[in-house]
């Protein structure tokens, strides 16, 4: 290959690593410094972290945010895989031409955007508000309901059923194990990396899951990160260092998630392709 | 009850839990929807007015606003960032690439931020007297700062920069993952048969890794369609309606402006409409190419 190339190759490439990580040096950076200096272009790092995270804690209610966000994200991956898995499971373990039938039907469900669903959600969380107000609207219920089952994960599961070993499950059912046994007791822990990739997409999307809480959820109390951080951003004298410190945050749970697992992660966004 | 029944009530019983999920979270309320097109009323108080709904929408100048600011999202967006991530992509499967891992970590790394996060950065990043600004007037590249934000023109380029840096490396990763799995030996063979570079990419990697370039275009396609969280925090939809999207007006006509939830509904149908549309297109599209 020729030495014009390869170094266009490798200018290109560090082009690219510069600008898809600059924002996030920028928002460490910013968080060190006071929000006078971020306005003046100051690139390096100051001694400011510590003012900025006790105006942070001070100030914003971040813990609240946090709490209802883990609430919120951790519910929805738990139910999450358990109902789809079962359901990727039953698709493809017991499989019949009325099921595949009904797993196309499933999946037309991709098709349809949030923002249409968003109204009559909205209405039906709102009529059942007085007779069953743990469901009703702006409470946590009535976040994760809407967005815990989602085809894309039961194609997911299904996808990845595909590939199980089937006499692993005949062996339990001559052992004696009912078929709940052999799906909990076999496919699942044989399933675990399977299971990881779709626990890290699922808390991902729903820890910043944006529309449908700012449309649900309504007390300030109950507010989520995403919902925190946007509050933050459209005030009309912001602090700079304070919520680049919020948003530093908010980012940290997800940055740990992603490098600690990344190739799960890399697993489950092209697994289903596959 | 015979083996072959009960096995089957088993499996139905299986998918039961996500069959009225389904059902209760997406194809209820689309009914619902399409009940509440055909009325119009303020708040919880509707009644149907036949096909008034359908009939403002085509003479709506903000849903043509919004509409048109979708497609040039859609025509000047996807195209620019789906040939970034392979050409990204073929760079980085180099066999003779040192700090691979580096760079895909880097290029990849905005996938994982969340949406709201990014976009108050980017806001911040273009505001009039923000990063960008400072530093091309510093290198003397502009004269005065560029209202990214507040002109028309450049709010809308503002936004494409924006998903640009959200999606790419998100997209990228299937192109990684696709290149990956073609046999190297194809490549040899053309080499040997004299093929260059140019060639080999044209004939050889772009006709296999095609299911992924429509799988990309139409989740791409589907994205720019329900554009919402960027929109909403880099310029609110603003200056005026130049960078309104499709699903910030029907949020607006329902929990910003007087709620008209009838209405709402059927701008979200339009949605519904031009997704299934563009479904159809891009498959068709990738069709006739195979034949």
């Amino acid at each position: 290959m020729g030495k014009l190339k390869r170094v266009f190759m490798y200018l290109f490439l560090s082009i690219a690593a510069i600008v898809s990580i600059f924002p996030f040096l920028w928002m460490i950076v910013s968080s060190t410094n006071r929000s006078i200096d971020v306005t003046q272009g100051k690139l390096l790092p100051g001694p400011y972290l510590g003012e900025n995270l006790k105006k942070v804690f001070d100030t914003v209610d971040i813990v609240p945010a946090l709490l209802n966000s883990a609430k919120i994200s951790i519910t929805t991956t738990i139910l999450a895989l358990l109902i789809s898995s079962l359901a990727g499971y039953g698709f493809e373990i017991f499989r019949s031409k009325a099921k595949d039938v009904v797993f196309t039907i499933l999946l037309l469900s991709m098709m349809i955007p949030f923002a249409a669903l968003m109204v009559p959600l909205y209405r039906m969380f709102g009529s059942i508000s007085q007779t069953a107000p743990f469901f009703g609207i702006d409470t946590i219920s009535s976040v994760i309901l809407p967005t815990v089952t989602t085809a894309f994960l039961i194609f997911f599961f299904r996808q990845s059923t595909k590939m199980f070993p089937k006499d692993m499950l005949e062996a339990g059912r001559i052992d004696g194990l009912t078929e709940l046994g052999v799906f909990f007791r076999i496919y699942v822990p044989t399933m675990k990396t399977t299971y990881a990739a779709a626990a890290i997409i699922t808390f991902m999307s729903s820890w910043n899951n944006y529309l449908w809480p700012l449309v649900v959820l309504q007390s300030p109390e109950k507010r989520t990160i995403p919902l925190l951080i946007s509050n933050l951003g459209s005030s009309y004298s912001p602090d700079y260092g304070v919520i680049m410190t919020v948003i530093l945050i908010a980012t940290l749970p997800t940055a740990i998630v992603f490098f600690l697992m990344q190739k799960h992660f890399v697993a489950g966004m092209t697994g289903s392709v596959k | 009850m015979n083996i072959r029944a009960k096995t089957n009530v088993i499996g139905w019983s299986f998918i039961a839990i996500s069959v009225v999920m389904i059902c209760a979270f997406y194809f209820y309320p689309m009914i619902q929807a399409l009940i509440m097109s055909f009325q119009s009323g303020t708040g919880t108080n509707l009644s149907f007015t036949g096909f008034d709904n359908y009939k403002r929408l085509i003479s709506d100048a903000t849903f043509i606003t919004a509409l048109k600011n979708t497609f040039i999202y859609l025509i000047i967006q996807v195209p620019i960032m789906i040939i970034l991530a392979m050409f990204i992509s073929v760079l980085l499967n180099d066999k003779n690439l040192k700090l691979k891992g580096f760079f895909r970590t880097a290029i990849f790394l905005p996938a994982v931020t969340s949406l709201v996060a990014y976009s108050v950065i980017f806001k911040y990043l273009f505001g009039p007297d923000g990063l960008i600004n400072t530093m091309l007037l510093k290198l003397h590249l502009i004269s005065a700062p560029i209202e990214w934000i507040t002109d028309p023109f450049w709010a809308k380029i503002t936004i494409i920069i924006a998903i640009t840096w959200r999606w790419t490396g998100y997209n990228m990763i299937f192109y990684l993952s696709a290149l990956q799995n073609i046999d190297s030996s194809i490549y040899e063979a053309a080499r040997i048969d004299g093929a260059s570079a140019f060639r080999q990419f044209t004939s050889i990697t772009v006709p296999l890794l095609k299911p992924i370039i429509l799988f990309t275009s139409i989740t791409s396609t589907i994205g720019t369609l329900q554009l919402f969280d960027e929109v909403m925090n880099i310029t609110k939809g603003g200056p005026g309606n130049a960078t309104m999207t499709l699903s910030q007006y029907i949020y607006n006509l329902s929990f910003k402006y007087t709620p008209d939830f009838g209405y709402a509904a059927t701008v979200s149908y339009g949605i519904v409409i031009l997704i299934v549309i563009f479904s159809i297109l891009q498959f068709k599209l990738a069709g006739d190419k195979n034949g």
